[in-house]
């Protein structure tokens, strides 16, 4: 396990510590993730790559700026980046919509970190990653059990789990994995757990259960979606000026001015509810309804808003847009396929409904109020 | 993409929270007075002056303005507070709630000193009531279509023609209005209108009552005849009220009032549906939570927009947009839900009643302050499309 403290020696970093731009420090690592993904996963590019030859240099950039590990602190050899910082590196990821374990790996760094396991190099991913799943801890200290649409198990070198109260680092060669592709072309698969033998193992802290990892995860995906959108929105907005039809620009069309213009609402709902999401779990408080209903909000609104913009945003591309030579898809069905990861919209919605009648009518308003 | 949308997450500052325990603890104490039924809002138009006077000795109308005028100089934020919880408890805020939101900051703006003076602290105080005369016969969405005229006379202006669609014209002190005073022009087709300040018992004002499908009348026919405006009323730059008109709109177009008109409803779902929900309501209502909590965090993120002296136009436009498109679908969404619920339920007449109710309402919350159709306009242009 080489510790990458990189971070601090990158030529990604340097370009910022050099140039003028340091007005927002919050802003340093997601300017150095849109950097890194505008250089070496430009949309067409990738699309076009049939080799998949681009993944690995963007992988590096990405590790040696030190961005998957954001989450881990300095001495559990991470970046030591704050969570405010980490989740608007995920924003970043959506829009680009490239597929590599960067959220995941984060999500994997920040459960370990957790219980103070140090993370190692390369793509990790975490399990379980759906309510219906759980692993087994086993007397010997073994991991026994079945995890279902696992994002890139089969990409990555370790799979961080949490499984009767522990956490745990185990190497993904150890576990066997059926593979699996999830909508958006990424590998989503299911890995059976036989007895595996942790390569690290700590008891999990307080608060940090199944359902922490399943919260962490969803708003994960609510900030990717929420990214997807914004890019859906801007290559749709951009066609609409583009394409000719009946001797006018599209975007002319009243029809398609009103469609567009759904799709940015649809854009802002997701954006509000991940980003005000996102700000609530910075502040590193345990989870109490305040924190669940930001959580399960971001992820229930995300999935609808990925629906609905995902359709509009097919509809003012016509044929164009469904096809695979076309960038288009590589947003649409990573939002459509982020729904179903760490609990689908249906699930939060009967999780959070449950709360809400729990609490009473009287006690819905000073809920929602209070954020 | 020309313009980015930004809806940070805004959180109220410390002091609201101590202000919403006040607002709370007066709307629970003029409920339990009986000034109104938080279970009743068809009674939410009422035109109560003693409670509008409650609240302005309260310090809660004009939160935002300066002192002199009788405000309290607090911060937008604090005003969503007073909002969002008055409309909750469907409180009556008809006497008031357009003096505050809108009027008032319009004649801070534009009015003369001495009418400032006048003015803004009897608003302050609850004492007015104002209404807005935007639309006509044959102008509603165009807004520029206006043919009402302001005719120059000897110390002021003669109006004749028609407003429609006034909402509380029957019970207002004063009506704010776009006349025309020129002609539009050839460049420019929004030239030569003139917003004025109107004192409703000007004589040469008729108001006609129009009776809605709801069974209320909030809004009215409103008659001019040779109605005189003296000069000191016209607000702003002659034909120039096209520059006025927009800056407002953020703040209109907004604010919580934009997606709680038919909150109630959820609530009482709620309520129906008891404790220990089968997994087809818990779905529900977990969405419309999901939805209601995602409008609040827009609404709030453009008040914040607005504190900090920004103009989110285009957001605030898509909170609108959204937020009233929602609140139109929220009573046929409970209705849904609802429709296994045992009728044995204590509230179950109450609900019954409250859908009937927002479900009349719903068809007018997309069309009042701005159509969803000219919103989406607007955010067209924002996305650079026009």
């Amino acid at each position: 396990m080489a510790a990458p403290h990189a971070r601090h020696s990158l030529p990604y970093e340097m370009r910022y510590q050099t140039g003028n731009a340091l007005t927002e420090t919050d802003n340093i690592v997601a300017e150095t993730a849109e950097r890194i993904f505008a250089d070496l996963a430009d949309a067409q590019t990738i699309n076009h790559d049939k080799s998949g030859a681009w993944k690995a240099p963007l992988w590096q950039a990405l590790s040696e700026a030190g961005l998957p590990l954001s989450w881990v602190p300095e001495d559990c050899d991470g970046s030591g980046t704050s969570m405010a910082e980490g989740f608007s590196v995920l924003s970043v990821a959506g829009r680009a919509g490239a597929g590599v374990p960067l959220a995941e790996t984060m999500l994997a760094g920040w459960l370990l970190a957790q219980a103070g396991i140090k993370s190692p190099e390369g793509m990790m991913t975490v399990a379980p990653a759906g309510p219906r799943d759980r692993l087994t801890l086993n007397a010997d200290g073994t991991i026994s059990g079945r995890a279902r649409g696992i994002p890139f198990a089969k990409e990555a070198k370790h799979i961080a789990v949490i499984a009767g109260g522990s956490i745990a680092l185990l190497d993904a060669g150890a576990c066997k994995i059926d593979a699996g592709l999830g909508l958006g072309g990424d590998h989503s698969d299911t890995v059976q757990f036989e007895k595996v033998k942790p390569v690290a193992i700590e008891k999990a802290p307080t608060g940090v259960d199944e359902k922490a990892l399943l919260l962490m995860g969803a708003l994960a995906r609510s900030l990717q979606i929420a990214g997807a959108l914004e890019s859906m929105l801007s290559i749709s907005v951009q066609y609409s000026g583009e394409r000719v039809a009946f001797e006018k620009k599209i975007s002319k069309f009243q029809a398609v001015q009103h469609n567009l213009a759904k799709l940015a609402g649809e854009t802002s709902a997701a954006l509000a509810a991940a980003s005000s999401a996102a700000d609530a779990f910075s502040h590193g408080k345990p989870i109490d309804d305040a924190l669940f209903l930001e959580a399960a909000a971001a992820k229930i609104r995300c999935s609808e808003a990925a629906e609905k913009g995902a359709a509009i945003a097919h509809q003012v591309h016509g044929a164009i847009g469904f096809t695979r030579e076309h960038i288009l898809h590589r947003y649409t069905l990573r939002a459509l396929a982020w729904r179903d990861d760490f609990g689908s919209e249906s699930y939060w919605a009967v999780e959070l409904g449950r709360l809400v009648a729990k609490r009473g009518a009287d006690e819905l308003w000073p809920l929602v109020a209070s954020r | 993409m020309t313009a980015t949308l930004r809806f940070d997450p805004i959180r109220l500052p410390p002091e609201c929270e101590q202000l919403r325990k006040e607002v709370r603890a007066f709307l629970a104490d003029e409920i339990a007075a009986g000034t109104f039924d938080p279970h009743r809002p068809v009674q939410e138009d009422s035109d109560n002056r003693e409670f509008s006077r409650r609240v302005g000795a309260r310090g809660w109308l004009g939160m935002t303005w300066p002192k002199q005028y009788g405000g309290h100089e607090r911060s937008f934020l604090e005003r969503y507070v007073v909002t969002e919880e008055m409309r909750v408890a469907n409180a009556p805020v008809r006497r008031f709630f357009v003096a505050d939101r809108q009027s008032g900051p319009v004649l801070l703006k534009y009015a003369p000193e001495h009418i400032k003076m006048d003015i803004l602290p009897r608003i302050c105080r609850g004492e007015l009531c104002f209404s807005i005369g935007m639309s006509e016969p044959n102008s509603g969405s165009d807004l520029f279509a206006a043919k009402t005229k302001a005719t120059k006379t000897d110390g002021g202006f003669l109006i004749n023609g028609s407003k429609i669609w006034t909402t509380s014209a029957h019970i207002a002190d004063y009506m704010i209005a776009i006349f025309r005073t020129s002609p539009p022009t050839k460049e420019n087709r929004r030239h030569g209108l003139t917003q004025f300040l109107v004192n409703m018992k000007t004589p040469g004002i008729k108001v006609n009552p129009i009776d809605q499908i709801t069974g209320q009348q909030e809004f009215n026919e409103v008659v001019f005849t040779d109605a005189f405006i003296p000069d000191d009323h016209m607000l702003g730059e002659i034909d120039g009220a096209w520059k006025q008109a927009t800056s407002e709109l953020a703040y209109e177009r907004s604010g919580p009032e934009r997606f709680l008109e038919t909150y109630y409803t959820l609530t009482e779902l709620v309520r129906a549906i008891g404790s220990n929900p089968d997994t087809r309501s818990a779905e529900g209502i977990g969405r419309l939570v999901a939805q209601l909590h995602t409008m609040r965090r827009m609404s709030v993120s453009v008040a914040g927009m607005l504190q900090a002296g920004k103009e989110p136009v285009v957001e605030a436009s898509i909170v609108k947009d959204i937020g009233t498109v929602w609140e139109q679908q929220l009573p046929h969404r409970v209705r849904d839900l609802a429709a296994f619920v045992d009728e044995s339920a204590s509230n179950h007449a109450t609900l019954e009643e409250m859908l009937d109710f927002a479900i009349k309402t719903a068809p007018k919350l997309t069309i009042q302050g701005g159509t969803t159709e000219v919103l989406r306009g607007i955010i067209a242009r924002g996305l650079g499309l026009r």
